[in-house]
């Protein structure tokens, strides 16, 4: 085939987009949109990692904060939720051999994650609204410095995200619990404690254990799911009072900021929020970890009943552990401080070690494996990990978080380790998993760019970590500007890790278009041929 | 007292040791786990790991707790005596100091009490070379002060911490904390 015919039709033209039925579009749109919006956040953060070494003429200081605002919600909601949420929408009803409860719910998740997450990046990037994600109190109602309009626009657009994932959420437990037309009658609740973890917790008092009705990921995403719930709660709650603010100052009144204390805000907030950092990530990162494991190797997980009842304990722990993040807070009970965030947040450890030494065992189990994509990007991925993890465990202790809160070693080796290697060489060893099967056998057009997006993606994220750690150890903080080069030398050694990310998402984007080919992408975004519920076109 | 440099650097050694041990365990198992070999696991691994998880959880905070003087005395710090204490308010994004300069006798313990008239800040105290001595949120509505012992002669700048909006940025008090040495005492 020439250049052009793969460009337009995919690799040897086995692309057939007219043959996706209505769960593959859904889930393809998801990937594709929260692929579009991971590169957006790459290029966002080199600007930003440039504008670290030298101050960008163009781009003034308070653009450089609204992006540093938008940045981290881009990433989280407009790519890492939305490829989550299409695989998880997926997944449940593959594994659970049932059709999705509504597709229709599930594009509408689809859209108010795509459209809420332009909503408020415009709203950002226009009136430069910038309290950054922390939304520490008063900053998001100071309005003699941010927009009280712009903010508006800012938190309708997080509203809007928060709706697709309670939709979301709605959509997974009703899939997991509900009868399809024509089967017979479901055990609802049952189903919803298997999925829980409570009829596990009562197997542990019984002499005739009762056997699981919901597979192991099932129960790994249904318990991030509750967490996922539980956050949008949060944040929708936070996004409320704000606005009552911003909507007081559009008409003319000037509400006491003293009303909200700084520190319970500061207390829910991190609450809500860890329940994304230290719950969902890590029980749907371990979930995942244990389905690519037995779908890579055909066999079953080790130590199964561990890894359940690990998964619940992490449930639990993300719930507690929200203190860490206060360890410099003088307010803050010195109780929450040992208990949560020191005591609890160490469990982390544990329960993260527990399911990396299990997915390790479980590869282990089929020796010898080939070095496939799925695979390597899962190593990747555990390998992340087991870097970023203990790096938070440090900073979650008194004596060390005194001179490491907020400098670059909590988002370096910690948060970017997590996300960028961690968490995204996961997705993407699920994303390599599912291609063909979301696509109905299309075939990837090169293993040389699917290599070097998996070397690219690893010492890119690995590297940038480590000189952020580094200018981290030597003072130099997150959240602000420096302006007489003190730390250039690790920006720049950074910038230079954060290029090869962005090589290695090109090298994969470009890999993707060439298989699936243009067709095949605008195939994605038009309405299914088929109305069937099925996830895949029944076999002829 | 130990210097928080001192501090950071163990913490570099063992965290660097641990990555390249952590490096090579992955490259010997993605290497191993594609060659023919034994392939079972004996339960007794998998516990001994689940132990030595908890060990290093547990042990970690206990360590540090026993040594890095700044942890027991922070948690303790309301049953200390403080030998000098500066009142200082911050507001508008801009520090307010007692006076010009911050003079410290040489092993004196010092209770730093800031307080925000408005937006959640930081204070935290950098030497020269712009590496962190100390740091601590700002809450606007409560009490926030750290005790710090200072035991050797040294001029320290005053930095923000926290973001408090672009303003922020500029929040910044050059060489305006001096710990003097011990044979050159001022007043308290």
């Amino acid at each position: 085939m020439s250049f052009i015919d793969t460009l337009l039709n995919g690799e040897q033209g086995l692309m057939k987009s007219k043959t996706l039925t209505p769960m593959q579009k859904l889930t393809l749109r998801f990937v594709v949109v929260g692929l579009l919006y991971y590169g957006f956040a790459v290029v966002e953060g080199m600007i930003m990692r440039i504008y670290e070494v030298k101050a960008i003429p163009a781009i003034e200081s308070k653009q450089f904060f609204a992006i540093l605002t938008a940045h981290p919600l881009v990433g989280i909601f407009g790519s890492t939720y939305s490829i989550v949420f299409g695989a998880f929408l997926f997944l449940v009803p593959f594994l659970m051999k049932k059709p999705l409860w509504s597709i229709k719910l599930g594009n509408y998740t689809f859209l108010l994650l795509a459209f809420g997450t332009l909503i408020f990046w415009l709203a950002g990037f226009f009136s430069h609204y910038a309290p950054l994600y922390t939304l520490y109190w008063p900053l998001p109602a100071d309005f003699t410095q941010f927009s009280a309009l712009g903010g508006a626009f800012f938190i309708l657009g997080i509203a809007l995200v928060m709706l697709g994932t309670v939709f979301f959420v709605i959509n997974i437990f009703k899939t997991i619990t509900y009868t399809p037309e024509g089967w017979d009658k479901q055990p609802g609740g049952k189903l919803l404690a298997s999925a829980l973890g409570v009829s596990g917790m009562k197997n542990m008092f019984k002499k005739n254990k009762e056997e699981h009705l919901v597979s192991l990921p099932v129960a790994a995403i249904a318990r991030g799911t509750v967490d996922t719930a539980l956050n949008a709660g949060i944040i929708l709650f936070t996004g409320v009072l704000i606005l009552v603010y911003m909507v007081a100052s559009l008409m003319g009144f000037d509400l006491k900021n003293s009303a909200v204390d700084a520190l319970l805000y500061k207390n829910w907030f991190w609450w809500g929020l860890d329940l994304v950092a230290d719950g969902l990530v890590l029980i749907f990162v371990a979930g995942t970890w244990y389905l690519l494991a037995t779908l890579i190797t055909g066999k079953k997980l080790y130590m199964e009943n561990i890894a359940r009842a690990a998964l619940l304990v992490e449930l639990v722990v993300s719930w507690t552990v929200w203190s860490h993040h206060l360890l410099s807070d003088q307010a803050q009970p010195g109780i929450l401080k040992v208990v949560s965030g020191e005591m609890v947040t160490a469990l982390e450890l544990i329960t993260q070690g527990l399911a990396f030494f299990i997915t390790l065992v479980t590869l282990w189990s089929a020796r010898p494996l080939k070095m496939t994509n799925p695979l390597k990007f899962l190593l990747g991925g555990l390998l992340g990990f087991a870097l970023a993890v203990p790096a938070g465990i440090m900073q979650a202790d008194i004596g060390l978080n005194r001179v490491l809160h907020n400098t670059q070693w909590v988002v370096g080796p910690h948060v970017h380790v997590a996300i960028l290697v961690g968490l995204t060489m996961t997705l993407y060893s699920a994303i390599y998993f599912l291609f063909p099967i979301l696509t109905n056998g299309a075939k990837l057009y090169s293993n040389k760019l699917a290599n070097l997006h998996f070397w690219c993606q690893l010492l890119g994220g690995i590297g940038m970590g480590a000189f952020m750690g580094m200018a981290g150890l030597k003072g130099m903080l997150r959240r602000t500007l420096y302006f007489n080069g003190e730390f250039s030398l690790y920006m720049i050694l950074a910038a230079l890790a954060g290029s090869l990310l962005l090589i290695g998402f090109l090298a994969f984007f470009y890999n993707i278009v060439m298989s699936v080919g243009l067709n095949g992408v605008i195939g994605i975004f038009t309405k299914a041929e088929t109305e069937t519920k099925d996830l895949v076109p029944a076999e002829k | 007292m130990i210097d928080s440099t001192t501090v950071l650097n163990g913490q570099a050694i063992a965290y660097t040791l641990y990555v390249l041990a952590i490096l090579s365990l992955m490259a010997w198992f993605a290497y191993r786990v594609t060659r023919q070999g034994k392939s079972s696991i004996k339960p007794a691994l998998f516990y001994s790991f689940a132990g030595m998880l908890i060990v290093l959880g547990v042990s970690l905070h206990i360590i540090t707790y026993n040594t890095i003087p700044w942890s027991p005395m922070d948690l303790n710090r309301s049953e200390i005596k403080a030998d000098r204490t500066f009142d200082i308010s911050v507001a508008g994004h801009a520090f307010k100091l007692p006076a010009e300069k911050l003079l410290i006798n040489q092993n004196e313990k010092v209770l730093f009490n800031v307080t925000s008239g408005d937006l959640t800040y930081g204070f935290g105290l950098f030497r020269a070379d712009n590496s962190m001595l100390f740091q601590m949120q700002v809450i606007p509505g409560h009490v926030n002060d750290i005790l710090w012992q200072f035991d050797a002669p040294g001029i320290y700048s005053i930095r923000s911490t926290e973001y408090s909006g672009p303003k922020g940025v500029n929040m910044v008090l050059k060489d305006v904390v001096e710990v003097v040495a011990s044979n050159q005492q001022v007043a308290k």
